[in-house]
């Protein structure tokens, strides 16, 4: 990771939106959803080959996932090739379509078509990854992350979820549900919806992966919790309300522990010293690239009066200074890492050892 | 060639086009430029005023001439041919496909694919088809008879559409891109998805990796001699030796016009061991093989040079760029 140049016209790459989510989940019902509505925009979709209805829309590709390895048949430099393709081919009408969204088909990894984007230099330099949406069922993903890999992955990898059909489980099974999600991926918003309903800016232009946008890595769950405490607060007053808590512990939430997927979170308030933490980074990511689905981080070094921001998908890390740490701000270096058997007490006294 | 300041120049030589619009090839029809826009039309750009020919419904994703006329594949699923003004539809995907690529070949023959499907017309009978093993990203002819080489993953395969007989294949792991068979078609190269050339040597299969680029290579050829193949990719413009019996094997590339920018397109003058270079911040040279002199054709600024080519007696030099600029130039 050398801090690259930062992009000169990064406002002008056009967004591209991920769409996953285990079969039948609810994903064409959200691109139908996001075509349709009323708001101007005009979208480029890329869908798969097993797409499952009719998409409406002017400017439908589609296509069959090829996953292409690099060089080294290394797993976390597999690319993406239709979509370098296709992506090359859109790009000669840019102007015809404000961003682009790539459904992927149910079994799909996320990564290689993220890595896509970092990979392939064209493909960078005209457009940019804005965010992996998944779309999980909430009756059915308990029982797929149990047999199906891949969900597993889809979830692990999201920046936004959609926990879809609601309507069709318990509240306690949906709280159940959430918990295990937080499980795995604590960090992604997670939306609760119902036929895929939701709000298109909660979908489209997050810019989830926009190292200025990397200003906020505090798990998600911590918000529930809060927004748990305020039901109590009104449970506490208001001896009328109905909500089920009984059954849950401390804040409200249920804490499952997934057995092979987990997020390792990190933090000090001592500076780090460069020298020490791009050797360490570097190297945790070479050995341990196959298992680190994502990570970001903000770093305080020594010496440094700007804040250095990077974010990883697998083996690949894109980092930069992000701007000057603010008077009265605190320096406090924050690392999470998603993964699946992470070596979690390695990889904290690595970090450890960084501290200048 | 961060600064071009002492560079021999014949920037006031050049005749500007207007294009409007992202160019993604040039060709000429006898004198006469054409310029392939990246959407809908080809551009012929006379000494005064312009005409704009429609080809395709939306984008034009390939192009191809053999100096007589320029077939063109379109994400309409249309294959295009314009010989004088007048297009001519020669073919369209049953499927809707993209057409993705397209070669002419020596003998009026038209080679094009769609997805994995890869298709010739031979100047007499009927169309044939064949399969390769994933998407299809570069097809060439041999420079003498009917034999097609199909870049696609893990390799290139060779196919005689004449022929029952299966595709020889040449394996190499990774993605292959463009292909190009050498003048003399001794050698097969390709452009990879990682930022190398790889080359078989056809004879006994023998592998040459050209590798230490910056960025994948998105456009090369051979000078007119065959010595060298040219190729972009890098700050410089790397030529490989192609003169021995082995090809570049266990030889060092020469390295010409280093520059702060990094080599988007070359184009190799069709009789003297010139070639013309644009770069990604607008400016396009000739460069001379023999002692690395440069002209100065156009300066710096702008979207990166998308598109360079000569006429068939290397009179007329033309280029465009991907915001639209584009200019003539007669030698």
């Amino acid at each position: 990771m050398s801090a690259p140049a930062t992009s000169e016209k990064a406002s002008e790459k056009i967004p591209v939106t991920v769409l996953t989510g285990y079969l039948g989940a609810g994903k064409t019902t959200l691109l139908n959803r996001i075509l349709s509505e009323p708001h101007g925009k005009k979208y480029a979709v890329i869908v798969n080959e097993f797409g499952e209805i009719g998409i409406d829309n002017d400017l439908v590709v589609n296509a069959e996932e090829e996953i292409f390895e690099m060089n080294n048949g290394c797993i976390c430099c597999t690319v993406r090739g239709d979509l370098v393709r296709i992506i090359d081919g859109l790009m000669r009408r840019k102007g015809k379509f404000d961003a682009i969204i790539v459904e992927t088909t149910g079994l799909a990894d996320p990564a290689p078509v993220a890595q896509t984007f970092f990979m392939d230099e064209q493909v960078g330099a005209k457009t940019k990854l804005d965010a992996v949406v998944t779309v999980a069922d909430a009756k059915w993903l308990k029982d797929r992350l149990k047999d199906a890999p891949e969900a597993k992955n889809q979830i692990a990898f999201a920046d936004v979820i959609l926990l879809n059909k609601t309507d069709l489980v318990t509240k306690d099974e949906l709280a159940d549900v959430e918990a295990r999600i937080r499980a795995i991926n604590p960090y992604a918003k997670l939306h609760r919806t119902e036929r895929s309903k939701i709000a298109i800016d909660q979908v489209l232009g997050r810019n989830a992966f926009d190292l200025d946008r990397i200003l906020e890595i505090e798990p998600e769950f911590l918000h529930a919790e809060d927004h748990d405490h305020d039901h109590h607060h009104d449970h506490d007053h208001g001896h009328d309300h109905g909500h089920a808590h009984d059954h849950h512990h401390g804040g409200g939430l249920k804490h499952y522990h997934d057995e092979d997927m987990q997020s390792v979170s990190l933090k000090t308030d001592r500076p780090l010293d460069p020298d020490k933490f791009f050797p360490w980074i570097q190297d945790l990511v070479a050995k341990d690239g196959p298992s680190i689905l994502r990570s970001k981080g903000i770093l305080s070094f020594k010496d440094d009066p700007e804040r250095f921001v990077f974010q990883g998908v697998h083996m690949i890390l894109d980092g930069d200074h992000q701007r000057p740490w603010k008077e009265g701000e605190k320096r406090q270096s924050r690392l999470v890492f998603i993964g699946r058997d992470l070596p979690q007490e390695r990889i904290r006294s690595g970090f450890e050892s960084c501290v200048a | 060639m961060s600064d071009t300041t002492n560079t021999p120049s014949i920037t006031d030589r050049v005749r500007p086009v207007k294009a409007g619009a992202p160019v993604v090839g040039v060709h000429f029809l006898g004198p006469k430029p054409v310029f392939v826009l990246g959407e809908e039309a080809l551009l012929f750009a006379p000494d005064s005023g312009d005409i704009r020919i429609p080809v395709h419904g939306g984008a034009i994703l390939c192009s191809a001439s053999d100096g007589a006329r320029i077939v063109t594949g379109g994400d309409d699923g249309r294959l295009v041919e314009v010989a004088a003004r007048e297009p001519a539809l020669l073919a369209t995907d049953a499927k809707k496909r993209w057409i993705d690529q397209v070669a002419l070949g020596p003998d009026g023959a038209v080679a094009w694919s769609a997805g994995k499907t890869a298709f010739v017309r031979p100047r007499k009978g009927d169309d044939k088809s064949v399969e390769a093993p994933s998407t299809v990203a570069g097809l060439a002819f041999a420079p003498k008879g009917f034999r097609l080489a199909i870049a696609h993953y893990n390799g290139v395969s060779l196919w005689f559409a004449n022929a029952q007989a299966a595709p020889e294949k040449l394996e190499w792991k990774g993605s292959h891109l463009a292909v190009a068979f050498s003048p003399d078609g001794r050698f097969v190269v390709t452009a990879m998805q990682e930022s190398t050339m790889h080359g078989w040597r056809l004879a006994d299969g023998k592998h040459m990796r050209m590798s230490g680029y910056s960025a994948r290579v998105r456009s090369f050829g051979w000078t007119a001699d065959g010595a060298y193949l040219a190729t972009s990719g890098s700050e410089q413009l790397i030529l490989w030796p192609f003169d021995g019996k082995d090809g570049p094997m266990g030889k060092q590339p020469l390295m010409l016009a280093p520059a702060a920018s990094r080599v988007a397109m070359v184009a190799c003058h069709p009789r003297q061991p010139v070639i013309a270079t644009g770069f990604n911040d607008g400016i396009v040279l000739l460069v001379r093989v023999e002692d690395g002199a440069e002209i100065l054709v156009r300066g710096k600024g702008g979207a990166p040079v998308t598109a360079l080519g000569w006429d068939e007696a290397g009179a007329q030099l033309a280029f465009g760029t991907d915001d639209g600029e584009a200019g003539v130039v007669s030698l």
